[in-house]
């Protein structure tokens, strides 16, 4: 099971250690840092290295690397998988996940982990019942400990613990019922010189906020379940009733949480709202190329485009741009080589377009690799799927709850060649 | 307020400074002091000054308080086991607390607090706790045990925690079970060979249960537990994966990839035409996919397994392609892993869109990945016939380029489609020829000099090229220098004229000057065949090559199939079996796929079960390697029996190829010697036997004279397997022994379940109780490629060496081919040394009878026998025993039998027929012979010929 835990920030210092078993020295760290030195990028340090006698796991989030130590046969998703759970909580507690504030309440870091793991048997990672054993820190309990005395730690068996209902903690009590989710869908796409489609899905979640008062039980219904055919449910949903009935049954967790994620990888399902029309080239006269794009909408079901931003990784060769663009702002950084631009919201009757030219470096033969780029997007009140929710029912309480649905797609990995 | 106030510190002594505050005597002032301790324990700071210090603060109502100082104690029990004695007392109170969290975290800190003093006083409060009436406290302690055993196993087994912990797999907790899994797994890891994860189908039913209802991570060890599980048939095994599958659909990815390898391990089991069998192929792809979509680091793992996957069962990815194509930013090694199974999958349906791919990837900025993706290509084009112009195209394209690593990519794939395709795209070699200077790596040299020699006739400057590569021969890599060798002596083979000159400043640069002893080697080998005969020389040097096998870098067979078992785990993310690389050398068990058996057939006639179950029949008697090898090592194990030449490596270039078949020749191996003209065709042999009994024709004479009135021979036993592919390098033996009119042979059928090709088989056998020995040697005619099976008999004779063995029907045999020489051991049934000159005269036999004392008879029963006696009668002479006289006794018919074994012994029988239940006889046999300890074995002879 997962024997230490290494927090390092991308400089290379080790400014955290946990350890479940006996104490792994911190040296076995250098394998890692060895692996770091060889990868160009942090994003590139492979997941998984091996030294002689331990395997070094590792995820990069938030410019830290989680590095989890393990000693025998272990599943590597089960201690990936951990690791980001680590990564979750830890954002939850702290608002922000990064160096200085994790070193800002190291013993409250402490504590959580230890809850977390039991000689490297994950014992509580539901942030509910963590939130229970263990208090987020506030400015107002701060204070109030440091009148009172009391502690951030609870000294209670938290409820959920144990129940056949582990998510949800019992005697919720609201004044407001509300219940909102949000079915949030992200295009990912590549799409090639011509403008055809390469490939394209789309992941969606549907992630709630339930401020329900006792325990209560909901269904959600579809009008086109038939579209879901690849999902992952949160451990509540009762997945014998989706089985048979195609509709979402659950006892909701307390709080913020992700209900179910699902993927639309059939082509013909997956609308393309966005098409860039691009002229890029290098061959000018003076070491000057030219550049020209322009951002359009395409199917959007007559909902607007907005937060529209283009990125550009463009060739060493490129020593600087020079451009104009119709609307938004732009950025080209001459050291890095990206370019960005800043469109906002698409017009369709004045479409957006950046223009200009690009100065070569004299003399260079032309690069050998086309820039891509990359799309950011937001369409708000459209799944992009045509994902609709039918209705959302409530039993075993008698008040009525607020209910709300909000859909909004975006772009994911959505990435044009030229 | 942050706790990084607890790192700011005072000038003088901190230590010091902390000693006061732990010993104030205001709570608070106590708990800051701690947490002051703790954050400096976090990061790396020795703090172990403060031990009794800090200990001095555990008695506490305040669980914060009393939380922090556990932490404390087990950071730093062990460097100060004496002083951790005093916490013994609160723990065993602790454990007793009326609040279970207490409780709980009382058992849990104590296990780890790795202090032998300490765990002598943990086994009370555990015992106790382990049948706690609260379950949260019952599933600490049984991850209790776990940490207890790791400190000291003999105590846990002694204290009898095992077995409570076993028992908890029934309790009503899921969460409880789940932890006694996890418990009992990670136990297990360290004594693979107890049988503590006992399953049986009331167990599995537990876990089972428990599965649908504990948290994510209980399911994962429930779920790795299931995977160990070998059902009894195809129905449990139905069963469980339908009570799996929900497990695909869960939001863990680990939890999925765990599911993957249960129902990836049971499917075996399904038979094929099952409606069952398809829908749970088509639940597997979506899970798989969506796990593409998870974090990168997630993606990876999966990305290894499913290269697995799509291996063993490429049907269920194989409209899934898309989802594999590259993000340009994901990480380098989700990149590599993408492309290695888009060649996987590329099909002739979907080839187009992959070399679009390709060619894109082809212009990236990370240089490792251009590289594989130009490999790709090539590997497309040698998968992928129809495919194979457009890659060619798509190569040159990217020749065209100029980019150094690029080039020398291409040129080492063409290389490889020039192998795969002969004689199709030798137009584009001028094109190739025009990047000669920027080939500065040495596989891209090679390459390139093999392209030249191969192609000398086509290429007008042949010589000029090859001649500027010897310039620098000296500091080429061995690699490039072997090559070049061959490739100068194909180009004097075809232009002899012009190029002696430098055939021989080769052949000097390689003999005399260079101290590489192979390349000094080869070097000799061609300058003798040039100098003794050109023409075979000719023959040789450039000889038609084998085509290569379509689809490269695939894992063997079995191994495939044992990491099938491992899915998820590390083995399954470095390809290689647990016991290759798992530290410590913990003996590993080998997994392997269950045999897919019906469960209609299995249960009622055990003899149609397949070939490969039975095993452990079979008495342990292989002996070690050790053992065996001062024998046949003495032995010799015959001349290799040539096939064709050729064949000895189909992936390396033509210059090994030559030496391999080369070699045979030169050695003089066939009568005909060098320069034969005929070389290159299989020898003229026997004609093969394959299958089929030796003359079975014959036979039929042979009966008509000898009068004898039996058409069929003796009885054949099916064949088992006597050498499994594991345990010999992918060959798989498996055979069985036949004796027809006169004749004993030992019909055998290899398998070859390895990825290379199998030749130069011989076949030896140890001493043994009756002088067997081949009387030929083993013809085995073709080379065997993979997943071919070939059915050879070889004919025996007794004339061998005697060793009585134990059992006396035991024969060690040892098999060699190109790859090793194997040793398995088998027992042949002693009917089939059963003589057809048996029949003793009548006279005789009572005499002998009364001759052979009475201590030498030997009793035995055969039950349920369902012939008369003269079926009886004429179904034993078939195999060779006669019955002399017959007789009625009081109802009962009294068989007189004799038969003769290979050595001249006698046995005489006795065989009582009484009627037992209406359908079914029961026989008495009673053997009397000179050498009783035959006996036993005759009265097995008789069994297996009268019940088949």
């Amino acid at each position: 099971m997962i024997h230490s835990l290494f927090l390092i920030n991308s400089s290379g210092d080790i400014f955290l250690e946990k350890h479940w078993k006996s104490v792994v020295s911190r040296s076995v760290c250098d394998y890692f840092f060895e692996a770091q030195e060889r990868a160009t990028e942090a994003e590139n340090v492979p997941p998984v290295i091996p030294t002689p006698h331990h395997y070094l796991l590792s995820v990069y989030r938030h410019k830290i690397f989680f590095v989890a130590v393990i000693q025998t046969e272990v599943p590597p998703l089960f201690v990936i998988e951990f690791l980001h759970r680590v990564v979750d909580t830890f954002q939850d507690y702290f608002g922000v996940c990064s160096e200085p504030v994790i070193k800002d309440n190291v013993v409250v870091v402490y504590e959580v982990l230890e809850e977390m793991l039991d000689n490297g048997f994950p014992l509580a990672t539901e942030s509910n019942i963590l939130k229970e054993l263990i208090k987020p820190p506030t400015i107002l309990r701060t204070v109030v400990n440091t009148i009172t005395g009391s502690t951030n730690v609870g000294d209670q068996l938290p409820t959920g613990q144990l129940s056949v209902v582990p998510w949800r903690r019992t005697g919720v009590k609201y004044t407001n019922n509300e219940a909102y989710f949000d079915v949030i869908e992200e295009i990912d796409a590549i799409i090639d010189k011509s403008g055809s489609t390469i490939t394209a899905e789309i992941q969606g979640v549907i992630d709630a906020c339930v401020k329900l008062t006792g325990m209560p039980d909901l269904t959600l219904s579809f009008m086109n379940p038939r579209l879901l055919d690849d999902v992952s449910f949160h451990p509540c949903v009762r997945f014998k009733r989706w089985e048979s009935e195609r509709i979402l049954s659950f006892i909701p967790p307390d709080g913020n949480f992700r209900l179910l994620s699902y993927h639309v990888s059939a082509q013909n399902l997956v609308a393309i709202p966005v098409y860039v029309k691009h002229s890029i080239s290098f061959r000018g006269s003076n070491s000057l190329g030219r550049f020209e794009i322009t951002v359009g909408p395409k199917q959007t079901m007559g909902k607007t485009i907005e937060g529209v931003t283009v990125l550009s990784q463009m060739p060493r060769g490129v020593l600087n741009m020079s451009l104009t663009p119709s609307q938004g702002t732009h950025t080209f950084d001459p050291v890095t080589k990206m370019l960005s631009w800043d469109v906002g919201k698409i017009n369709p009757q004045k479409l957006p377009s950046l223009k200009g030219t690009m100065s070569l470096q004299a003399g260079a033969s032309k690069p050998d690799e086309n820039p891509t780029i990359n799309l950011q997007f937001k369409i708000q009140q459209l799944a992009i799927s045509g994902l609709k929710v039918n209705r959302l029912d409530m039993y075993g309480e008698k008040y009525k709850p607020f209910k709300g649905i909000k859909y909004m797609t975006k772009a994911g990995k959505f990435q044009v060649r030229t | 307020m942050t706790d990084s106030k607890y790192f700011t510190t005072t000038k003088k002594g901190e230590i010091f400074e902390l000693k006061a505050e732990l010993n104030s005597d205001k709570k608070e002032k106590k708990k800051e002091a701690v947490k002051k301790v703790i954050a400096s324990m976090t990061v790396g700071k020795d703090v172990s000054a403060l031990f009794p210090d800090v200990v001095n603060c555990m008695q506490t109502d305040n669980l914060e308080l009393k939380k922090l100082v556990y932490l404390y104690l087990m950071n730093y029990a062990k460097s100060q086991p004496d002083m951790a004695i005093m916490a013994v007392n609160t723990f065993v109170k602790d454990c007793e607390d009326p609040n279970p969290l207490i409780r709980a975290l009382a058992v849990r800190t104590m296990g780890c607090i790795r202090v032998d003093k300490i765990t002598e006083y943990l086994c009370e409060p555990l015992r106790k706790c382990l049948k706690d009436e609260d379950p949260y406290v019952r599933k600490t302690a049984a991850v209790c045990v776990a940490k207890l055993h790791d400190i000291n196993a003999q105590l846990v087994e002694d204290q009898g925690f095992l077995d409570t912990l076993k028992d908890l797999i029934s309790d009503s907790n899921p969460m409880v079970v789940a932890n006694a899994v996890a418990a009992l797994s990670e136990i297990a890891e360290s004594h693979p060979s107890s049988n503590l994860l006992d399953l049986n189908p009331q167990s599995i039913n537990k876990l089972l249960t428990a599965l649908n209802e504990c948290t994510e991570w209980g399911q994962i060890f429930i779920l790795d537990c299931l995977a160990n599980y070998t059902p009894k048939d195809d129905r449990e095994a139905q069963s469980i994966c339908e009570r799996v599958t929900p497990r695909l659909s869960h939001a863990n990815s680990a939890v999925v990839l765990s599911a993957v390898k249960v129902l990836m391990k049971f499917m075996e089991m399904l038979s094929k035409d099952l409606d069952y069998y398809g829908t749970l192929l088509k639940k597997l792809a979506p899970p798989l996919v969506t796990l593409l979509s998870a974090e990168p680091e997630l993606q990876y793992v999966a990305l290894r397994n499913i290269n697995l996957i799509v291996q063993k069962r490429p049907e269920i990815l194989k409209h899934e392609m898309k989802v594999f194509f590259v993000k340009y930013n994901d990480p380098i090694y989700v990149k590599l892993e993408k492309l290695d199974i888009m060649i996987r999958l590329a099909s002739q349906a979907n080839i187009a869109q992959v070399l679009a791919e390709l060619k894109e990837y082809a212009t990236e900025v990370d240089v490792d990945f251009v590289r594989k993706a130009v490999r790709a290509i090539g590997r497309c084009a040698i998968k992928v016939e129809q495919s194979a112009e457009r890659c060619v195209s798509t190569l040159l394209d990217l020749i065209q380029t100029k980019v150094n690593y690029v080039v020398q990519e291409a040129i080492v794939v063409i290389k490889d489609i020039f192998r795969k395709y002969p004689n199709k795209y030798e137009s584009v070699i001028a094109t190739l020829c025009e990047n000669l200077d920027s080939l500065d790596e040495p596989e891209a040299r090679a390459a390139m000099i093999w392209i030249v020699g191969e192609y000398a006739e086509r290429i007008d400057n042949a010589d000029e090229l090859l001649e500027s590569f010897l310039e620098g021969f000296h500091d080429e890599s061995t690699q490039v220098q072997l090559q070049l060798l061959t490739a100068i002596v194909k180009l004097f083979l075809k232009k002899p004229t012009e190029t002696q000159e430098l055939v021989q400043q080769v052949l000097s640069l390689a003999t005399q000057d260079s101290d590489n002893p192979d390349l000094r080697d080869r070097g000799y080998i061609y300058w003798r065949l040039l100098s003794t005969d050109p023409v075979a020389a000719k023959e040789v040097v450039l000889a038609e090559k084998p085509l290569i096998s379509e689809e490269t870098d695939l894992i063997e067979p079995t191994l495939l199939d044992e990491l099938i078992c491992y899915i998820g785990t590390l083995a399954s993310v470095y390809h290689k079996p647990p016991s290759a690389f798992v530290e410590g050398g913990r003996g590993v068990v080998h997994k392997s796929l269950p045999p897919r058996t019906a469960s209609n057939e299995s249960t009622e006639s055990p003899e149609t079960a397949p070939a490969g179950a039975p095993t452990g029949e079979q008495p342990d008697v292989i002996p070690t390697q050790g053992d065996l090898l001062g024998d046949l090592l003495n032995l010799d194990l015959g001349p290799p029996v040539s096939g064709p030449p050729l064949t000895t490596s189909s992936v390396q270039m033509g210059a090994v190829d030559l030496l391999g078949g080369g070699l045979d020749s030169l050695m003089g191996d066939e009568p005909e010697g060098i320069g034969d003209t005929n070389f290159g065709a299989p020898p003229p042999a026997a004609p093969a036997r394959v299958g089929a009994p030796i003359g079975s024709g014959l036979s039929d004479l042979f009966d008509l004279t000898s009068g004898v009135g039996t058409l069929s021979g003796s009885y054949v036993p099916p064949k088992a397997v006597w050498l499994p592919a594991m345990k010999a390098k992918g060959l798989e033996i498996s055979g069985t022994f036949t004796r027809q009119v006169g004749s004993i042979s030992m019909d055998l059928q290899l398998t070859n379940k390895a990825l290379q090709v199998m030749t130069d088989f011989a076949i030896q056998f140890n001493r043994n109780s009756f002088g067997l020995a081949p009387a030929a040697p083993l013809q085995v005619h073709a080379p065997l490629s993979p997943n071919q099976t070939v059915e050879i008999s070889l004919p025996l004779n007794t004339v061998g060496s005697v060793m009585k063995m134990d059992p006396l029907n035991n024969l060690q045999v040892a098999v060699k081919n190109n790859i090793d020489i194997f040793y398995f051991s088998t027992l042949y049934p002693l009917h089939i040394l059963f003589v057809e000159d048996g029949k003793m005269d009548r006279q005789m036999f009572l005499a002998t009878w009364k001759d052979i004392p009475n201590e030498n008879e030997a009793q035995f029963q055969i039950r349920d026998c369902s012939l008369n006696a003269e079926a009886v009668s004429t179904k034993l002479q078939s195999s060779n025993i006669f019955t002399i006289a017959k007789r009625n006794v009081e109802g009962q018919d009294m068989l007189y039998q004799s038969l003769k074994l290979t050595n001249g012994i006698w046995v005489l029988a006795e065989l009582r027929i009484q009627p037992g239940n209406p359908s079914f006889m029961d026989l008495e046999l009673s053997l009397k012979c000179r050498a009783p300890e035959v006996s036993q074995h005759v009265y097995q002879a008789y069994e297996t010929i009268l019940k088949n």
